[in-house]
């Protein structure tokens, strides 16, 4: 079963509606467009069938026998679209599944879902997918919304005037949804009737090539025959000749296609027209609602809407840093302890620092982090949820085209403040490929939530904890810098590239304006845990396992030489205390571990920019990823250091550490900020690679992207630090 | 008298969509629900002058650049 759908039209709520928890996601065979996919019932529980609302099906509710095994069905959740002629990526998908019988997820039915306060321009799509000869129930939602704009919509009116099953639904509230199923259940057993005719029949109009075609294809909807001649570029089951057959016959017959679907989209309106009258009945004027025009008014002004722009980021901001420092510090502090606990309860050994140097090490790692995502992703599906990303987009349009974007950018340059992956991933609805492969190349610039564990440790280290003008953190201010340097960078960076890179398609930008809505908790919830889920276990494994390779790498070195090295500092410091004998030794064996190898091998390479080989260390591990960086840090120091100091967090650790020429600290300004600056520009994130890969079907715009972003983040790195120190 | 487009209404006005210059745009724009004979009304200017926001028929708002406005003929 397929659910198809004009965008913001309360299809993903229904979605949701129906599959409850038991919904997945994962990727359409053969392209990467996001599949969601879930199971529900078809038939219900004996209570819920009395339901007052008279079901507006022509049969009664009645338990026939269902087609489908064990009542499930498998419901796909497609892309919003306007129309079935794609204007993206993402949007191909869909034809390219409803004009092939014989792909997996070829639908038994299709729920379609209207709005109701927008029925004209929801009915289009209807009437193409009718026109496919697809069996069709029509869940008519958002009927509140139309009332409080004085419209009512009838339901059975509409059914008769369309001839497919209507269902009444509300799919914020889940009402109604019980007789969907029933007229689903209708549609599969083949009880309801489905409409004869075309809303629009192509073969009125050029009756040769579509009779060629359904003869050539063996096909014998016209509408379908059309479909073959208008999208076969983007038909996967099509092969090369039958493709190009058809770029024959266009020829042949002299097809035009833009001028015939202008023609064929004006042709359905005008057939919707009366159908629309009969249905919907206005009383008085209709307008939008006056909070929503109150809004925008305040929200698109030229000051104010970039000042309250201005002010969510900061919200956004003073939330991921200073109001998830409570939980994190609990969480530091609990993962101190547990480490602790763990080191004496075990026998000592290998195995005991295995356990609490390398893996709870490495855990705690990850584990810090959880409450400033779940903040932060709460946050950006907020401003998604209530219609407000739509006006950030206008008011930013005209900003972002200066740099070769689109207004439609900011969602993917907002969303890279998480993460780059899915940023990058929803890139997909910048229809225009110039601009969608220039946001591409620019998003892992923005300040991911992988670059804050280190943005947080080194700004601690640096930055007075102190309160500017009463209430902003500086600390904080310093963390909104950072990010603004990202974003700067990243719109640079496009500027630059779209000098560079000849732009051949011509610009769009035509977007529909949400009204503003209230966020559905339940949604933000969903959307707050995936992102946890997804980030504790994706990058927490990766971490994890850097940390304990890295443990290995730290504890041992070729042949015997860190016993050498041991002993040799041993009679060095004989006549120290013995804690310093300690510290001398262990730092010695480390310097002269496998690790200590790594780090001094590319020393040279990063002495310039302040760094020592611990850090080069610290550089090579977060290649991978750059959260391993902090990670790295936790087990380097804590392999460095006594028992007794293990117990310190990593911050107070790195406080510590000297810089063994001079007897400074380590982390001064100059070292801090150069390193903070590094991780802002650099490409230190194998996922986001690999993405890109995909995204672009090819190694030559991430390798691109790799080299530039390192040598911007080596001269800018090098630049601070010889300015600061 | 010359034709006038969405892109040359004031903020507020309303105007009758009337025809489409561009065709490739047209499509998109009908779609969407930009029908002649629809009435169309400037709304919201985003900051510097682009791009504008309209609604069409009273209820529902797209937002679009002025050059793209500028394909849309009213009357």
């Amino acid at each position: 079963m397929a659910l198809v759908g004009n965008p913001n039209c309360g299809k993903s709520s229904l979605f949701n509606q129906l599959t409850g928890l038991r919904q997945k996601t994962g990727n359409f065979p053969g392209v990467t467009v996001e599949r969601k996919f879930g199971t529900f019932r078809l038939s219900h529980a004996a209570a819920e069938v009395a339901v007052p609302e008279p079901v507006v099906v022509e049969t009664t509710p009645t338990e026939a026998p269902i087609s489908v095994s064990n009542n499930e069905a498998l419901l796909v959740d497609l892309p919003g679209i306007y129309s079935i002629y794609p204007k993206s990526y993402d949007e191909q998908v869909v034809m390219d599944i409803l004009a092939n019988p014989s792909h997996p997820d070829y639908p038994d039915a299709v729920i379609v879902v209207a709005d109701a306060s927008n029925l004209q321009r929801n009915l289009l799509l209807h009437s193409e997918l009718a026109d496919l000869g697809l069996p069709i129930v029509l869940a008519l939602n958002m009927l509140d919304i139309a009332s409080s704009m004085k419209l009512t919509v009838s339901a059975t009116q509409l059914a008769m005037q369309l001839g497919v099953p209507v269902v009444k639904i509300n799919a914020r509230t889940g009402e109604g949804k019980e007789n969907l199923k029933v007229a689903l259940r209708q549609v599969l057993n083949g009880d309801s009737v489905q409409p004869s005719g075309y809303f629009f029949d192509p073969s009125e109009a050029v009756p040769d090539l579509i009779e060629e075609v359904k003869q050539t294809y063996d096909l014998t909807n016209n509408y379908l025959a059309l479909q073959y001649v208008c999208q076969h570029d983007n038909f996967t089951f099509l092969d090369q000749p039958r493709r190009a057959r058809l770029d024959t016959l266009i020829e042949k017959y002299r097809f035009d296609e833009t001028e015939f679907l202008a023609d064929e989209t004006i042709a359905r309106y005008e057939r919707l027209k009366p159908i629309v009258a009969k249905v919907v009945k206005a009383e008085g004027k209709t307008e939008q609602p006056v909070w929503t025009r109150r809004l925008d008014r305040l929200l698109l002004h030229p000051i104010w809407g970039y000042a309250m722009f201005l002010l969510v980021l900061l919200v956004i901001f003073q939330a991921v840093f200073a109001w998830a420092e409570y939980p994190m510090n609990w969480l530091d502090a609990g993962m101190a302890q547990l480490i602790e606990w763990t080191k004496e309860v075990l026998p000592e050994g290998v195995l005991n620092d295995l356990l609490t140097d390398g893996l709870l090490a490495g855990i705690g790692g990850v584990v810090i982090f959880i409450p400033q995502i779940a903040f932060l992703f709460a946050l950006v599906s907020l401003l998604e949820e209530s219609g407000y990303m739509a006006r950030v987009m206008v008011i930013m349009d005209r900003l972002m085209r200066r740099f070769g974007l689109n207004g439609k950018s900011v969602v993917p340059l907002i969303s890279g403040v998480a993460c780059a992956v899915p940023a990058i991933m929803s890139t997909r609805s910048i229809n225009n490929r110039y601009e969608r492969l220039l946001t591409i190349l620019v998003t892992p610039l923005m300040s991911c939530s992988a670059r804050l564990p280190i943005y947080t440790i080194l700004i601690a280290l640096v930055v007075p904890d102190r309160t500017v003008l009463g209430f902003l953190n500086l600390a904080g201010l310093v963390l909104l810098g950072l990010y603004l340097l990202g974003l700067v960078g990243a719109l640079l960076s496009a500027w630059l590239f779209s000098t560079f890179i000849p732009r051949r398609e011509t610009s769009y930008f035509i977007l529909e304006m949400p009204t503003y809505k209230l966020p559905r908790w339940n949604h933000v919830g969903i959307m707050m845990f995936e992102s946890v889920k997804s980030f504790v276990l994706e990058a927490g494994k990766i971490i994890v396992a850097i940390s304990i390779v890295l443990w290995v790498l730290a504890s041992y070195g070729p042949g015997d030489k860190m016993e050498r090295a041991a002993e040799r500092a041993a009679v060095e410091h004989a006549a120290a205390s013995p804690q310093e004998k300690d510290a001398a030794i262990a730092s010695a064996q480390l310097e002269n571990s496998y690790a200590g190898h790594f780090g001094k091998f590319i020393e040279p390479a990063i002495r310039p920019l302040g760094y020592d080989w611990k850090i080069g260390i610290a550089l090579i591990s977060s290649f991978a990823a750059r959260e391993v960086f902090v990670g790295t840090m936790a087990t380097i120091y804590s392999i460095g250091r006594d028992a007794e100091e293990d117990v310190l967090t990593i911050k107070e650790k790195l406080r510590k550490e000297r810089n063994p020429d001079t007897g400074a600290p380590m982390y001064s300004t100059a070292v801090s900020f150069s390193l903070l600056i590094f991780y802002a520009f650099a490409m230190m994130c194998m996922s986001t690679l690999a993405v890109v890969q995909r995204e672009t079907n090819g190694w030559k715009w991430p390798l691109v992207q790799l080299a530039y972003m390192m040598t911007l983040a080596y001269v800018s790195a090098f630049v601070v630090y010889q300015l600061l120190s | 008298m010359s034709k006038r487009s969405v892109a040359d209404l004031k903020k507020g006005e309303r105007a009758i969509i009337k025809s489409f210059t561009d065709r490739p745009m047209s499509l998109k724009l009908l779609e969407m629900g930009c029908l002649p004979g629809s009435e169309i009304r400037l709304d919201a200017v985003a900051p510097f002058g682009d791009p504008i926001c309209v609604s069409i028929g009273g209820f529902y708002s797209l937002s679009l650049r002025l050059n793209e406005a500028a394909t849309i003929i009213v009357e």
